[in-house]
């Protein structure tokens, strides 16, 4: 067609002005099955591009190739919400001359906004373009095969960044709208065989969980959210996808059909059990920035009442019209959680990151009521503790955490405990539950920390909250 | 009663959280034969060191004729067990063999009498046997049934209906009653059918039994719904209760509630109802007062 943006790869990043010491960045839609990252940083590196800057929305198990570029020096900086893997491995040992810069959802939107994440070249995968750039990440053809739903992560950088390339593996006829990325933001399109392995971007519905200390979690957690005032006809509410988060939906949707209360909406990553309410009547909107399975993605294509965000609209401290402002009930979990009720989800208790701030430090700060929800022991690894490895969630943000031993509650909210209490929960001293973990597995040796700072944590408001230090074997 | 395999340190440090009655620490079928003396070294050690608050605890041990029982009663009575679960129990003279096993180590600590046993009945010579096992001795708390052993003695199979099981339940049940201690009910397996587990339990519960066995946390919600006394349960006991301290004030024999005479096995079954409903937490003990 005329006009047509549709280059080779090579040319596209030859068009985009790129050079040594510049900022590309890249979403996470496609999560483990992400080609995009991988193909692009190679293709840079064998362009001789050097001293590159690497923002992406996260990063994952399947980026290990990155270790190579880092080590020949194409990537010299990292910016994201969460590492694992070896590369997270390699990074915690030192592996990068600067420190990585970990953000929040909502951080790095407000951070790429206001221009102190300045992105020169943004590189985003789509599950469906046009010629001229119209991008989407939901399916538009018999011929698309990395559907991802949502791509809420990668429109700040589309709306900001200098330069944006999109990258799809399926290029429809104009015009591809609705559309998630606008042409007008577009320079350049690029088509390839595949951005993705579709098995692993939008896994099937998940299963609910059989694990019982999930199921008592989850039941636990469901009672706060039931009993904490803040259940009543309207409400709205964000849960995570792991086993007690999901189990939880279960037992909140149980008590609301039994007693006829429905939600306004609910926020952040989809998945098929908040489809499911929303198809039964129960929850009003699904408001997505991340589609977390087949059924949120399908969903988020057919469905005019679950919309796409972008994580300033989902998350940004910064925007006050961000959902996260308007929502009320937040269930998330935790890799560690101290006596302050500060929370760490990103740096395991063997000082290896492994995990991503995600919407964490959002909405605990956003949200009316907080629940994190987590084991007390996991194996031999106690998670209620005297102080965080690393803090990635002040404890003034969160109110309630749910432990197999019993419900602490912040004392900043004493209102909470009353009502919990008064429904015959098991509110215990939150230092009481880190003397029980210690009382049964002993207080561990501490970590062998290097003095390199690895990693530095942002909180949301750009502000620094915590350095990561390498840690030694 | 929710069973856990002794060789399983992770399960057994967090068994209590999930609430069950008791907890039965396994040293016998879920233990091969290289880990047993390994996993009667960490029962020891988990009944010494864990906090499992109220739960009453239990241990299955090896049956006393094999290298592992003995030595299983003197770990266990020395770690302070609550009750010793017999396996495999065919006669009282095998009861009477344990006593004096747990009272040889009890009186070596100094603390005579404290350890309970419950024999599990898993052979048509136990049933038969049944009342004479749970009269061999002062510190008989209970019998079960062990329905595995039992259906393979009996040459038969397990059914989801468990008509193969009807005599010896009975027999446990009235054994039991006769001789004044508890009786439970066998494990049901299939975890991912919990309507059959449901209609197996509502069964026990008819035909009398104190309990059931468990071996996965995800079914004690369904034990306690069925034994859990209901509202309407409990308020007609309460009734039933009050009328009778009412007439005993006035020194009246027959007592009457809602225009039907109550007599002593409704007085029995009202205070049954209470005392279960204040097991269940659904009342406290005040309260049914």
């Amino acid at each position: 067609m005329r006009n047509s943006k549709v280059v080779t790869l090579e040319e596209a990043i030859r068009r985009s002005g790129l050079k040594d010491g510049m900022t590309i960045s890249f979403h996470h839609h496609f999560r483990g099955g992400d080609k995009v990252v991988n193909m692009v940083v190679d293709k840079l590196a064998q362009m001789g591009f050097k001293d590159l800057k690497l923002a992406a929305s996260s990063l994952s198990d399947v980026h290990k190739p990155l270790i190579e570029h880092i080590k020949n020096g194409v990537i010299t900086g990292i910016s994201t919400s969460g590492l694992r893997g070896e590369l997270a491995d390699a990074i915690s040992h030192g592996l990068l001359k600067e420190p990585v810069v970990f953000r929040s959802h909502g951080g790095r939107g407000s951070a790429i906004a206001n221009g102190e994440l300045k992105i020169d070249v943004a590189f985003l995968g789509a599950s469906a373009c046009d010629e001229l750039g119209n991008a989407c990440g939901v399916p538009r053809s018999e011929n698309a095969k990395s559907i991802c739903g949502s791509l809420g992560y990668a429109l700040p950088d589309a709306r900001y960044a200098a330069h944006v390339v999109v990258i799809t593996d399926d290029l429809v006829a104009y015009p591809n709208m609705p559309q998630s990325i606008s042409a007008a933001d577009v320079e350049s399109v690029v088509v390839v065989d595949s951005v993705g392995d579709s098995s692993k971007i939008a896994a099937g519905a998940i299963r609910d969980s059989k694990n019982p200390r999930d199921i008592l979690l989850a039941k636990q957690a469901a009672k706060v959210i039931i009993n904490s005032g803040y259940f009543k006809e309207g409400f709205s509410i964000q849960t995570g996808t792991g086993g007690a988060s999901l189990a939880a939906v279960k037992y909140i949707r149980e008590e609301m059909i039994s007693r006829g209360i429905k939600a306004s909406f609910a926020l952040g990553g989809i998945t098929a059990h908040m489809v499911k309410l929303h198809e039964e009547g129960l929850i009003g909107k699904l408001i997505d920035v991340q589609s977390f399975d087949k059924v949120a993605a399908e969903s988020i294509a057919k469905d005019p009442l679950h919309q796409e965000v972008s994580a300033v609209e989902y998350a940004s401290g910064q925007h006050l019209g961000s959902a996260t402002h308007a929502l009320d009930m937040v269930i998330l979990s935790a890799l560690e959680v101290d006596t302050d009720f500060n929370v760490n989800v990103l740096v395991g208790s063997d000082g290896i990151i492994r995990g991503a701030i995600g919407g964490h430090q959002d909405t605990a700060a956003d949200s009316a009521l907080s629940i994190i929800v987590c084991p007390l022991l996991r194996g031999r690894i106690p998670c209620v503790v005297p102080k965080v490895t690393t803090l990635i969630t002040p404890g003034k943000s969160v109110d309630v955490v749910v432990t197999e031993y019993g419900i602490a509650v912040n004392p900043a909210r004493p209102e909470i405990k009353e009502k919990l209490q008064a429904a015959g929960l098991n509110i215990v001293d939150i230092k009481s539950l880190a003397e029980k973990a210690s009382s049964i597995i002993g207080t561990p040796d501490a970590l062998p920390f290097g003095d390199k700072v690895v990693g530095i944590v942002m909180n949301r408001d750009g502000s620094v909250l915590d350095r990561i230090y390498n840690i030694c074997d | 009663m929710m069973f856990v395999p002794g060789n399983n340190p992770g399960m057994m440090a967090d068994a209590h959280i999930y609430g069950p009655d008791s907890i039965m620490l396994d040293l016998e079928d879920s233990v091969t034969m290289a880990e047993k003396d390994a996993a009667r070294l960490l029962v020891y050690n988990a009944l010494k060191t864990i906090d499992y608050g109220n739960t009453e605890m239990v241990v299955r041990i090896n049956p006393l004729n094999t290298p592992y029982g003995k030595k299983d009663v003197e770990a266990v009575v020395k770690a302070g067990v609550d009750v010793i679960r017999m396996p495999k129990t065919e006669t009282a003279d095998e009861v009477r063999e344990l006593e004096a096993e747990i009272l040889k180590v009890e009186t070596e600590i100094g603390r005579v009498g404290e350890t309970r046993i419950m024999a599990a009945i898993e052979s048509a010579l136990g049933v038969v046997n049944a009342y004479a096992i749970a009269t061999a001795s002062t510190r008989m708390m209970g019998i079960a049934l062990g329905a595995e052993d039992y259906s393979a003695n009996l040459k038969t199979n397990r059914t989801p209906g468990g008509a193969e099981l009807l005599l010896a339940r009975e027999q446990i049940v009235v054994a039991a009653r006769a001789a004044g201690i508890c009786c439970f009910d066998t494990v049901y397996s299939n975890l991912d059918d919990m309507e059959t587990f449901r209609k197996e339990v509502e069964l026990i519960k008819t035909l009398g039994f104190d309990g059931k066995s468990i071996i996965n946390p995800r079914q004690i919600e369904v034990v306690n719904s069925v034994f859990t006394p209901t509202e309407k349960e409990i308020n007609k006991a309460r009734a039933v209760v009050a009328a009778i301290k009412e007439a005993q004030a006035k020194g009246s024999g027959v007592i009457a509630v809602n225009g039907k005479m109550v007599d002593r096995p409704v007085v029995l079954r009202a205070e049954r109802t209470i005392a279960l409903a204040v097991a269940a937490g659904v009342i406290d003990k005040e309260e049914a007062l």
